[in-house]
């Protein structure tokens, strides 16, 4: 089992992001749970989501504490959040930064495999808002390959409808532009 | 064909609904159940079921209109949590005794105060003597099979009272899952219109909801309870139905990794899914501990819950409400009534945990199971102990 | 004062969690939620006070000489001071990492 926590700020998309990749992973015939951290929802202010994806069923509700992989939306978070708290051994560290993998590893002083994308630049330009999410999910399938391109493509399809090529070719850009450093 | 979809189960719950075709909707808006009532309107207001959607100024007005949309005859759904539920409280009597097959989901959260919209079962838990029908749902895919199983049960004419699908708010309504969705056609087969025996028709008229003077009021009462205790063999029945069209069966109680246990954890709702995790783990550890958990909460399944604890030493009973002032929480209250005078009965050890949003974890059980082989041994001073509290 | 993080024991509440301090919520700071911060331009200000009047979190405050400051600790990055002022003598930058 696969165990992913997104840190973002309410209105980025953290809790859209989780529910695309859940939705995708059962596509592609998997079992998988998508949630928020749960309350009242205010924009801006720091969350969390959680997704999990597994080839059995999944028969744990509690959060995810150990994540395998964590993924973060927007870079001012690093500062007032440990994202890094309870990651696995061998975990991904997966983050919207202009800053190369090696500074980050630097500056988060753990050792993972880390991913870094400037996904706000990548948004701004493809979609004109600053919202990352769909962008970041191109870099975390670039650095884990956790569901099918084709899966993730209808899901957002599905949830966009009209602007979903917009995000596809931020999703796109992030597939090629994201760089991947072990650990 | 059934579909295996991912999708929130607050989503899958108003497809249940769409799929049973109600003819009424009635509710208010209340977190953590709102996304059930937000989709019923858009699936009205886009034509995909054919329903009146009547939104509400309050709870209570919620359940008084259902009241009347089921005397006329009409399939009727609600849904609710806590602070909503709560007021309905007073018209929630009236359903079972007009036996009214109305069908609610409650979305369990905490009632106040403190004020809290996080999940736990203090809300269902203060409606215990409602006379309703209700089942408690452990995943998405249970809550989509309930939500249709209840209209069955509720609309049989051997049962015709109201039923509650109790699923709890956000660990369960808030969260993407796989679920199979059935087709309109599928459900068809199972679920039968519903065919009032007596309705609100001007072409027939008849007089509902009377007063019960001291000369009646014991007799409806004793009349709506036989009711209510005898429609645990339609549950039964409607859920052996269910599996033979679907393949997925459901008892009353449930068992996993009972045989051989000393020690057996008692559940009821998602956190026996977690529960489950922290079976396998202690059973790799060695450690002969089970679990039981309560799909049907209401007529209390007391046969069926001592054939599953048979041969057990101790029951450690986690409930998820307080009954403030009492001898210890209300599913260890009923289990001890139903044990009291069997010979040999195990010995009942109540914890509290998961109030107020509060998570339950597979720690929380392994520590929650250790006490029990503790106690067992040395009994405890206290009647039950909250988990987790910190004791300053 | 009292301590605000869920830490406390049940013996350390206060009667009926009552909450004796009035304005302790100050010390709940909102700036956390922020993703953008406003700069003003004092070369660009008339001093007009339209930014002050409209901040929803009272995040505008008067400073020396009569200009308008931003509280850091509580402004939530909303851009509704830039959007008002008339002389776009405030923009909204990144907060980067």
């Amino acid at each position: 089992m696969i165990e992913i926590r997104i840190h973002g700020r309410g209105g980025q998309g953290a809790v859209t992001s989780a529910e695309l990749v859940a939705i995708a992973a059962i596509d592609d015939g998997k079992y998988a749970q998508a949630f928020p951290s749960f309350g009242p929802e205010r924009r801006g202010a720091p969350v969390a989501a959680f997704i999990r994806v597994s080839d059995k069923p999944i028969r744990t509700r509690e959060k995810v504490y150990g994540p395998n992989v964590v993924m973060v939306l927007d870079p001012s978070i690093l500062k007032i959040v440990n994202v890094a708290a309870g990651l696995k051994d061998g975990g991904t560290v997966i983050i919207n930064t202009s800053k190369t993998p090696e500074e980050m590893a630097r500056l988060l002083n753990v050792k993972a495999k880390i991913a870094t994308v400037d996904a706000t630049k990548i948004a701004m330009e493809s979609m004109g808002v600053p919202i990352t999410n769909t962008t970041m999910l191109g870099a975390l399938l670039k650095s884990t390959g956790i569901v099918s391109n084709d899966a993730l493509g209808k899901a957002i399809d599905k949830r966009f409808g009209r602007i979903a090529e917009k995000n596809k070719t931020a999703f796109n850009r992030a597939m090629t532009e994201t760089i991947v450093r072990e650990a | 064909m059934a579909k295996r979809i991912g999708m929130e189960v607050s989503i899958a719950a108003s497809e249940a609904v769409k799929l049973a075709d109600v003819d009424l909707i009635a509710a208010y808006p209340i977190t953590p159940q709102t996304h059930i009532v937000e989709h019923l309107a858009e699936v009205v207001a886009d034509g995909e079921l054919d329903a009146a959607f009547v939104p509400v100024e309050s709870e209570h007005s919620a359940m008084s209109c259902c009241i009347g949309s089921s005397a006329a005859g009409a399939r009727t759904f609600t849904a609710s949590s806590s602070q909503g539920l709560a007021l309905m409280h007073e018209m929630l009597f009236i359903a079972p005794a007009m036996r009214l097959p109305i069908v609610m989901v409650v979305a369990n959260r905490a009632l106040s105060g403190p004020i809290s919209i996080w999940n736990d079962h203090s809300d269902i838990m203060a409606e215990q003597d409602i006379a309703w029908i209700q089942t408690f749902a452990e995943n998405g895919q249970e809550v989509f099979d309930l939500v249709l199983h209840a209209f069955r049960v509720a609309e049989d004419s051997k049962v015709l009272l109201p039923m509650i699908v109790n699923m709890d708010g956000f660990t369960l309504s808030h969260v993407i899952e796989p679920i199979e969705i059935l087709d309109k056609a599928e459900v068809d087969k199972y679920l039968p219109p519903y065919k009032p025996k007596v309705r609100l028709d001007p072409r027939k008229p008849v007089s509902m909801g009377l007063v019960g003077v001291p000369e009646i009021y014991t007799e409806a009462k004793k009349a709506t309870n036989e009711a209510l205790i005898n429609s645990k063999k339609v549950v039964v029945k409607a859920w052996k139905e269910f599996g033979d069209l679907f393949g997925r069966y459901y008892n009353p109680v449930e068992s996993y990794k009972t045989e051989g246990a000393e020690v057996i954890l008692i559940t009821m709702g998602s956190i026996s899914e977690t529960a489950m995790t922290a079976i396998d783990k202690m059973r790799e550890k060695g450690l002969p501990v089970g679990l039981v958990r309560f799909r049907l909460w209401k007529p209390f399944p007391a046969t069926e819950f001592k054939k599953a604890i048979a041969g057990a030493q101790t029951l450690a009973v986690v409930d998820r409400a307080l009954s403030p002032g009492g001898a210890c929480g209300p599913v260890a209250e009923e289990i001890k009534a139903a044990l009291y005078a069997e010979r040999g009965r195990p010995k009942v050890f109540n914890f509290i945990a998961g109030l107020g949003g509060r998570d339950v974890t597979v720690e929380n059980f392994e520590e929650i199971v250790s006490r029990a082989f503790t106690y067992a041994k040395k009994r405890p001073k206290q009647l039950y102990e909250m988990i987790g509290v910190r004791e300053i | 004062m009292a301590k605000i993080d869920a830490i406390m024991g049940w013996k350390e509440l206060d009667l009926g969690c009552v909450i004796r301090q009035p304005g302790s919520s100050r010390a709940f700071k909102t700036g956390d939620w922020r993703s953008q911060r406003p700069v003003v331009d004092r070369d660009k200000c008339i001093k007009c006070g339209l930014c002050w009047v409209y901040c929803p979190d009272l995040s505008m405050v008067p400073a020396e000489e009569g200009y308008y400051k931003v509280n850091l600790d509580y402004c939530k990055g909303c851009g509704i001071c830039a959007k008002e002022c008339p002389k776009d003598a405030i923009t909204m930058v990144l907060e980067e990492d």
